[in-house]
């Protein structure tokens, strides 16, 4: 395995930027030759999932062919290999997260099923009535319904982060929130709306003064920003594998491994046992504590794959031009009359929201998809998030490594379309 | 702009998107649903006022896309001095159209408008949000 190096920023001024090669990406992915509705796709919802490279399908491909097998406690041949693989994909977990060991990365089905262990074996066997959970406003539904599941059953009490204007969290407010029954802080790495990157860093340091436990919500952070664990020193961090350019139907969920010690399982089967009698059992050690029955195998190999993938770009250069292209589509959106760019004023992974005057986010959608455009309408599971902007849905446009600068031109040339349509 | 588009979006559409008609609460309603599409947030209420067997006046409120506040729209014009078994067979034959079954040759001439969804078919439920709503109110007049 290539080790992964993490270039501090101060070596990096003064240097040119790195040259990231769109046209070399693409032709990694198939699925972006497609024609849809007589047009060249221009896949601009990579928020909700991203496509997949040739590497991480042919991957799958061959495990099925070749590989299938149930993995651990099997004394065939088939079954060794396909632990070794299963075991390979979270050593790559594990080295892409920054994690400190394997041991703290446990596989699960998305990022949902990942927040919900935490709050389920976590918060249910720590929080007391009384004990506060702090989320934001910007949470996506599955980093604040899981807690509010878990307060209902202890008596705890969930309060919200406000968002800014500016797209922002209210850092002061936190600082306010936060106290001695503050025991959770759940917050999402970056925003699925408006693509708001939080200090997570700075959150973390504050939360544990107080003593608090901090949980990441990384869907969105994963794939666009070279995430290290250590660094961030959060407790928990969850993410998806399908954002990750990887299968869906497998998550990664990262715990401190003093933490993972001493929780309960959340689920009970197969595999996460150390020993069964009829009234009561003991516990495997984590991670396997937390992966009751046959865990998805053949996405693990995919996710494997796709790190491995992900881990020989130039992620210097990725994150700029990223960061140049979501920067000209906000700039370039704005000009359109009657459009606003919610959260304009944050730092942001490229995902970005849009409010049109007398035109529903479904509308425009629809107009952009006979253009060949996909892009995602609605509430983007972040009701709160909504209410907070005064809108009830909006456009997402989310940007991935495969994006390019005519696929902006083409998005602009959509938005015009769908003024004149709606003029 | 393709046809398809043209289709969906024909002036009678934008023009009950732009100005609903019957948009408002029916203060002498005798009864009244809600039409929620959890998946988008588009929330419309429907009230009915019934007079025996007849609708004697319908109106709506609520949020949505264009399709789904043209469909509402729409409705409130077509089921208004229609008896309910008349508004059940619109019901139905409204449902046929945009789900491609059959041409919906029974609906009057400006709900055949609709037909543009069908290429569309994850819009389907943008269009009989209402209609799915007024049915409600309907039977929940019925069971009383």
């Amino acid at each position: 395995m290539a080790p992964v190096t993490v270039i501090p920023p101060e070596e990096l001024r003064g240097r040119t930027a790195p040259v990231w090669d769109v046209r070399k990406v693409r032709a990694d992915f198939p699925i972006l030759s497609r024609i849809v509705r007589g047009r060249p796709l221009v896949y601009l919802d990579n928020a909700a999932t991203a496509q997949k490279p040739a590497a991480v399908i042919e991957a799958i491909d061959r495990y099925y062919r070749t590989g299938n097998a149930n993995v651990h406690r099997g004394v065939h041949t088939l079954s060794e290999e396909a632990t070794a693989a299963y075991e390979r994909a979270r050593e790559l977990a594990a080295v892409f997260l920054g994690a400190a060991s394997p041991s703290e990365i446990i596989f699960t089905a998305g990022t949902t099923a990942s927040l919900n262990l935490v709050a389920q074996s976590y918060g249910g066997s720590v929080l007391r009535p009384g004990d506060e959970i702090l989320v934001t406003e910007m949470e996506h539904h599955s980093n604040l319904v899981p807690w509010q599941l878990v307060a209902e059953r202890t008596g705890a009490t969930v309060r919200a982060i406000p968002v800014m204007e500016s797209g922002g969290l209210d850092l002061g407010a936190f600082e306010r929130l936060l106290g001695a029954r503050t025991r959770i802080v759940a917050v999402a790495h970056a925003s699925n709306v408006i693509g708001a990157i939080n200090p997570v860093n700075a959150i973390a340091e504050m939360a544990h003064q107080v003593g608090a436990v901090v949980v990441v919500d990384g869907a969105q952070s994963a794939p666009h920003l070279r995430v290290n664990l250590v660094a961030i020193d959060c407790d928990f961090f969850a993410c998806s594998g399908h954002k990750l350019y990887g299968p869906n139907g497998i998550g990664i969920l990262y715990g401190k491994r003093a933490l993972l010690d001493a929780m309960p399982p959340w689920q009970g089967g197969g595999g996460m046992i150390r020993e069964v009698q009829i009234e009561r059992s003991t516990w495997a050690a984590p991670p396997e504590r937390f992966e009751a029955g046959t865990p998805p195998i053949a996405e693990a190999v995919g996710l494997g794959a796709a790190l491995e993938y992900l881990m020989r770009w130039d992620w210097e250069a990725l994150v700029g031009y990223e960061q140049a292209l979501i920067a000209e589509a906000s700039r370039k959106l704005q000009e359109v009359p009657g459009l606003r760019v919610l959260g304009e004023g944050a730092d942001r992974v490229s995902v970005l929201s849009i409010s049109m005057d007398r035109v529903h986010p479904h509308d425009a959608g629809t107009v952009l998809d006979t253009l060949g455009i996909a892009v995602r309408a609605g509430h983007h599971c972040a009701q709160p998030l909504m209410r907070r902007f005064g809108v009830t849905a909006t456009l997402r446009a989310s940007f991935g490594a495969y994006n390019t600068p005519e696929e902006v031109e083409a998005l602009i040339a959509g938005m015009h379309e769908v003024r004149r349509v709606f003029q | 702009m393709t046809s398809d588009l043209d289709e969906l979006y024909q002036s009678v559409i934008l023009d009950h998107n732009a100005s609903p008609r019957n948009f408002r609460k029916l203060d002498d309603a005798t009864t009244h649903a809600e039409g929620r599409n959890p998946l988008c947030g588009d929330v419309y209420q429907i009230w009915l006022k019934l007079d025996g067997e007849q609708v004697a006046d319908a109106s709506f409120q609520g949020q949505g896309c264009a399709i789904s506040k043209a469909s509402a729209s729409m409705m409130t014009q077509a089921i208004k001095g229609k008896t309910v078994a008349e508004v059940r067979d619109l019901f139905e034959q409204f449902h046929s159209l945009v789900t491609g079954r059959t041409g919906g040759a029974g609906l009057p001439g400006k709900l055949q408008v609709f037909q543009g969804v069908r290429a569309f078919p994850i819009r389907v439920k943008c269009a009989t949000l209402s209609w799915h709503a007024m049915k409600a109110a309907l039977d929940t007049q019925t069971a009383d």
